[in-house]
């Protein structure tokens, strides 16, 4: 034991391990804060924090949890980009080798259950916020972009769930995007939309509503396929990115996590 | 004798009195919060209730073929959760409300909990505890549970039920009672909308950073109301109670594809016109419709003056008048939704204006 103690030691000497980490074992005050200071995803979390806003059931963890979850969904969801295939011909069939062929093949059921879980955790990360009133003054804004990235969730796990090429997916995707059709004004169904012309010529049909530019088509076909797989994979992600940086930084910037006595805004 | 007491559960999950036993519930948990939280049978009956009940049923071969759907148990997961942190929540906030009344600071306050620890260890390990708990979690799940396929995707064969993803399934719902324009964009983007508003037009400043009840007795109870009755139950209930054809389905029910549930939806302007009046409906849609224009009016723009003037008067004077209109508005619209539904389950009424000429139904 105290022959690997001292290698250890001997290793956290060396001058790679120095360029690595730039600072010594977090072992006392100054190190523990260097730890933080020095790391640029620990960076994320102040160096100290009041007890109150550790405590898990204060936090309940449900905001890191959504988070861990979105990088857990963003792993496996990169390595079953290297089997699935967007087509109607062989999305389904991609599916079938990804449950028989693959070794140890789990990324479909850890991406599928961790994008229900997160969707959950999202929702009761919502609950504690509004429960602790935590969206009140300085941090009104970060509740609404908090708002915009739950909605991105549901978009994500909703474009995801066609992907499969199954009867469930292709069924709920039709079921939710028939909605569109009514949107007013611009779905061929909804109220308004008549009055969308130009001369005699109506400018919203079936061929060019709000649901025809979801789907691209007037069904749940091989455009669609397509369109949600880009939307999944490249578009939400590439916004959700954006708000989720903007989303932490403001947690910062409005004074860490929600506490008592923490209200006023902040000095700049 | 087991089966009365299956068909008795069976008639108590039927839409109109779910919605109503829920609310109740509701009304009962916020006003003995105290007893809820705090008396150690109360506390089994709420966090293990749901428990043995989903147990025992487990048992029944119907409930168990909607429970044991691999896509349904993070929904039976959720269910317990949300009932988890909403009693965890309303008892912190009880012992916090009684900590005030003593002079004391809130718990979030004591001496102790205002000292300052290190983040490195104290919160990086219990993240990571967290983070490697919920892992292992998913990895035991997976290997389980293999994520369900269905047949080939099938444009000729409609699936029935045919279900959004789930967490649609609260809108699905209340498509029974609105046209599509309301429960599929209206709605929802009010939903959205609302939840934005929300740190603009809530104007009580106290309850920021702790749990609390009584410092916040508007907001809660408004916000639960949205939360847990008009979104979480009727996730539940599109997901569990609703069958063939959207049926409703007791939970120990068979999916009887061929239930029949007479349709005896009325209008309101043939309640009037027709019914009360006894002539025929107008020709011309809005003389046909003016007693439904009439009465949205009333409850969209007429209430809101006569609520500002009398009960909401605190509001509006605190608010201002855009505030407290943008306010007054989400919160009727959030009402609208039970109303027409009692209404539906009560005078089978339609809609109150129906102009299908321009696909505009409410």
């Amino acid at each position: 034991m105290g022959r690997i103690k001292n290698s250890f030691n001997e290793l956290t000497r060396s001058s790679m391990w120095k360029s690595v980490f730039r600072h010594k074992l977090p072992r006392d005050d100054k190190n523990r804060a260097l730890a933080i200071l020095t790391n640029v995803f620990f960076h994320l979390h102040p160096v100290r924090i009041r007890k109150q806003g550790v405590r898990i059931s204060y936090t309940w963890c449900m905001g890191g949890l959504s988070f861990f979850l979105f990088l857990v969904l963003t792993v496996t969801g990169i390595l079953l980009m290297f089997y699935y295939r967007p087509t109607t011909q062989h999305a389904y069939p991609d599916m079938l080798d990804l449950s028989e062929s693959a070794t140890l093949g789990l990324m479909r059921e850890m991406h599928r259950w961790s994008a229900h879980l997160m969707i959950i955790t999202v929702w009761l990360h919502m609950l504690r916020v509004f429960l602790t009133g935590s969206y009140k003054p300085p941090r009104e804004f970060n509740w609404v972009v908090g708002v915009v990235l739950m909605v991105l969730t549901l978009l994500l796990s909703f474009t995801g769930y066609l992907l499969p090429w199954d009867q469930l997916a292709m069924w709920a995707v039709t079921v939710g995007s028939n909605m569109a059709r009514a949107t007013p004004f611009m779905g061929v169904e909804g109220p308004g939309a008549q009055l969308m012309q130009l001369g005699n010529v109506p400018l919203i049909t079936a061929g060019s509503d709000v649901r025809f530019v979801l789907l691209a088509g007037r069904f749940v076909g091989e455009g669609a396929l397509l369109r949600f797989y880009v939307l999944h994979c490249i578009g939400i992600p590439f916004v959700f990115v954006l708000l989720l940086a903007v989303h932490f930084w403001r947690v910062r910037r409005d004074g860490g996590i929600s506490g008592p006595g923490k209200g006023g805004p902040l000095p700049l | 004798m087991l089966d009365s007491i299956q068909a008795i559960i069976d008639r108590l999950f039927a839409p109109e009195i779910l919605l109503t036993a829920s609310i109740v519930l509701l009304l009962l948990f916020f006003k003995y919060r105290k007893f809820c939280t705090q008396n150690k049978w109360m506390i089994m009956l709420i966090l293990g209730g749901p428990v043995v009940y989903f147990a025992l049923s487990a048992f029944e071969e119907n409930f168990w073929i909607q429970f044991s759907k691999p896509d349904n148990l993070p929904i039976t997961l959720m269910l317990w959760l949300v009932i988890f942190f909403v009693w965890l929540a309303m008892r912190k906030g009880v012992e916090n409300d009684e900590r005030v009344a003593a002079g004391m600071p809130v718990a979030e306050d004591t001496k102790e909990q205002k000292e300052k620890v290190f983040v490195w260890p104290d919160l990086i390990y219990i993240e990571f505890l967290m983070l490697l708990a919920v892992f292992i979690g998913i990895l035991v799940w997976s290997i389980l549970i293999p994520a369900p396929l269905e047949e080939p995707a099938n444009p000729q064969l409609t699936p029935n039920p045919s279900k959004a993803p789930w967490y649609f399934l609260g809108l699905q719902e209340i498509l029974v009672y609105f046209d599509p324009w309301l429960a599929g964009v209206v709605i929802p983007s009010l939903i959205v909308i609302g939840l934005m508003a929300l740190p603009y037009i809530d104007p009580n400043p106290r309850g920021n950073g702790y749990y609390t009840f009584s410092e916040r007795r508007y907001e809660i109870p408004i916000f639960l109301f949205g939360f847990l009755i008009l979104w979480i139950l009727l996730v539940f209930q599109g997901t569990f109670l609703r069958g063939p054809n959207w049926n409703f389905y007791g939970p120990y029910e068979y999916w009887d594809v061929h239930k029949i549930v007479p349709l005896t939806n009325v209008q309101l302007s043939e309640y009037i016109w027709a019914r009360l009046l006894g002539v025929g409906l107008p020709a011309f849609w809005l003389v046909r419709e003016i007693f439904g224009i009439i009465l949205l009016l009333m409850y969209f723009v007429a209430l809101p003056v006569l609520l500002a003037r009398k009960w909401f008067n605190k509001f509006y004077v605190q608010m201002g008048a855009v505030r407290y209109g943008i306010a007054v508005f989400l919160f009727l619209m959030m009402v609208f939704v039970p109303i027409k539904m009692y209404l539906r389950w009560m005078i089978n009424l339609k809609y109150f204006v129906a102009l299908p000429e321009f696909f505009f139904n409410i």
